[in-house]
């Protein structure tokens, strides 16, 4: 192969503003789910805030994304972050009742639980957050198909990711068509949920049936074809990378291990 | 050559077949247009000519799809690819999906079947050229025009260096910009020796372009001839097709008494 084509090739990898965009995809992923996990695993404040101010804000500043980590992951969490606090709140059960509504008494440790969960939900979400900000998914799939993996499995996570977006500018056009047809789907409550259900029915045929005709277009284009394929491109990826999933892979286990067999302090 | 050879057809699921004794010929280098009105079984023809169904789609099927002396019936679709290849009507659908440019999506079929980096590089490089579409390598396919995403699929295919190629009603979606990028596509694929079967709702851009074209009624090829004879037959509207603009004009100067034959002789 020529230089030039050596060096077009190259051009076709998702650019990388930052060093840590240049990680391997599987590293930022066992990053990213040991991460999480592992605030599930420690429990309590501090654990899950190591992990954060140690592990994932100083990777989202290298990235120079933190600002937007932040809003996405705030964003992504705050339904969940609500209905945690309403229920915890106010249902669990505990001695010190800080106020009532109604029948509903607000307990301390009912706050402490909560504050338990956010900080973790916190954590998932910037930890996942971090992964999706400086991943390509198509760099994810021909790194793991480098790897072995199906490209057929391959292919139907990016094309789920990347059907969402069309997916919504499809209910947005069946929508205003039906709204064209006099359907009324806005002002109150029960008028815009009555608005969704015609929607639902078009958007999920045309789905299936773009699903169809984009599925027998791979086929004639031989995607069924057993054997490995020669990719163009794949992300990168250094001794020391694998030495640190290994690394983070062992610790995580360990650390299962450890609060399994009654090991682990218990951390506030 | 691709030929069908007394096919009858009916989609899984129904007792009825959609298609009824089908004898279709594609020579090599040959262009063959399908008319017909909608429902007349023209998709299935497609679906039929490149192997897709039965082999994915299932379904009933009697009768055979040959391809150069060899039965192809019942052969996995990837098996065809380098023989025969289909593109459908709506761009977007033919987009996989996963390339971030152009030149990936085109380069897709050829790493499918597992060439070289070198091999799959020359030959999405030829089928750019064989278009006249390098200019759009580098752009995003999911932000093309409807024509310039039907060039892109229809380079897509001739990455698989098919020796026949079958388009489904390749203008179907596209507005009259995108309709003459892709006929003046297809002229210039015809002038390089490609097969290819393309049905099509517009005559248009079938005249000038076919040879032969074969007329679909009700599941059955009703007429199957040289183009000019075909689309100069009177039964051609009753059968729910409308001839070329080009026959309706001479037909209409005709019915105000000017010989556009004569005409054209002088």
């Amino acid at each position: 192969m020529s230089e030039a084509d050596a060096a077009y090739l190259a051009s076709l990898a998702p650019a990388a503003p930052s060093a840590y965009h240049r990680l391997n995809p599987l590293t930022k992923a066992v990053a990213a789910i040991v991460c999480s996990l592992g605030a599930f695993v420690l429990g309590g404040y501090v654990g899950p805030l190591v992990i954060l101010l140690g592990g994932i804000i100083p990777s989202a500043i290298s990235a120079r994304l933190l600002g937007r980590l932040l809003r996405i992951s705030i964003l992504l969490s705050l339904p969940i972050a609500i209905s945690i606090v309403l229920v915890s709140v106010f249902t669990r059960a505990g001695t010190t009742v800080l106020f009532a509504i109604g029948p509903f008494d607000a307990t301390l440790e009912g706050v402490d639980f909560a504050g338990q969960v956010l900080v973790r939900l916190l954590v998932l979400s910037t930890a996942v957050g971090l992964f999706g900000l400086t991943t390509d998914p198509r760099a994810l799939v021909f790194d793991l198909e480098r790897r072995g993996m199906s490209p057929k499995l391959g292919f139907a996570a990016v094309a789920t990711v990347e059907a969402v977006p069309s997916l919504i500018e499809r209910a947005g056009v069946i929508q205003a068509a039906q709204r064209a047809r006099g359907l009324d789907t806005e002002g109150r409550l029960i008028a815009r949920f009555r608005g969704i259900m015609p929607i639902v029915g078009p958007v999920l045929l045309s789905s299936l049936t773009e699903v169809e005709e984009r599925s027998l277009a791979l086929e004639v284009r031989a995607f069924g074809r057993p054997g490995r394929r020669n990719l163009l491109w794949w992300p990168g990826d250094t001794s020391a990378e694998r030495v640190v999933r290994w690394v983070l892979v062992v610790g995580f286990l360990g650390l299962v291990a450890a609060r399994a067999a009654g090991l682990l302090p218990r951390i506030p | 050559m691709l030929e069908l050879r007394g096919v009858s057809y009916r989609y899984a699921g129904y007792a009825m077949a959609v298609v009824h004794d089908i004898d279709l010929a594609l020579g090599d280098g040959e262009i063959v247009g399908l008319v017909g009105p909608n429902e007349a079984g023209k998709s299935t023809i497609c679906l039929l000519a490149c192997g897709l169904a039965p082999a994915s789609i299932g379904g009933g099927l009697t009768g055979s799809l040959v391809i150069d002396g060899q039965s192809m019936t019942g052969r996995p679709v990837h098996e065809l690819a380098g023989r025969v290849v289909l593109g459908f009507q709506n761009p977007a659908t033919q987009r996989s999906g996963v390339a971030a440019t152009v030149f990936e999506e085109v380069a897709l079929g050829p790493m499918n079947l597992g060439l070289s980096v070198a091999a799959t590089l020359a030959r999405t490089r030829a089928a750019l050229e064989r278009l006249r579409i390098e200019h759009l390598a580098e752009r995003d396919p999911a932000r093309l025009s409807g024509g310039q995403g039907q060039l892109v699929a229809i380079a897509s295919l001739l990455a698989m260096n098919p020796r026949h190629i079958v388009l489904d009603e390749p203008t179907a979606q596209l507005d009259p910009e995108g309709t003459r990028l892709v006929g003046e596509a297809l002229r210039a694929l015809a002038a390089t020796g490609t097969a290819l079967l393309v049905a099509e709702h517009k005559t248009d851009v079938l005249d000038g372009l076919c040879g032969r074209v074969a007329v679909v009624v009700d599941g059955r090829i009703v007429l199957d001839g040289p183009a000019s004879r075909v689309f100069g037959d009177e039964r051609l509207e009753g059968w729910g097709v409308e001839p070329p603009s080009r026959i309706r004009l001479s037909r209409a100067l005709a019915g105000t008494g000017v010989d556009v034959t004569a005409a054209l002789a002088r």
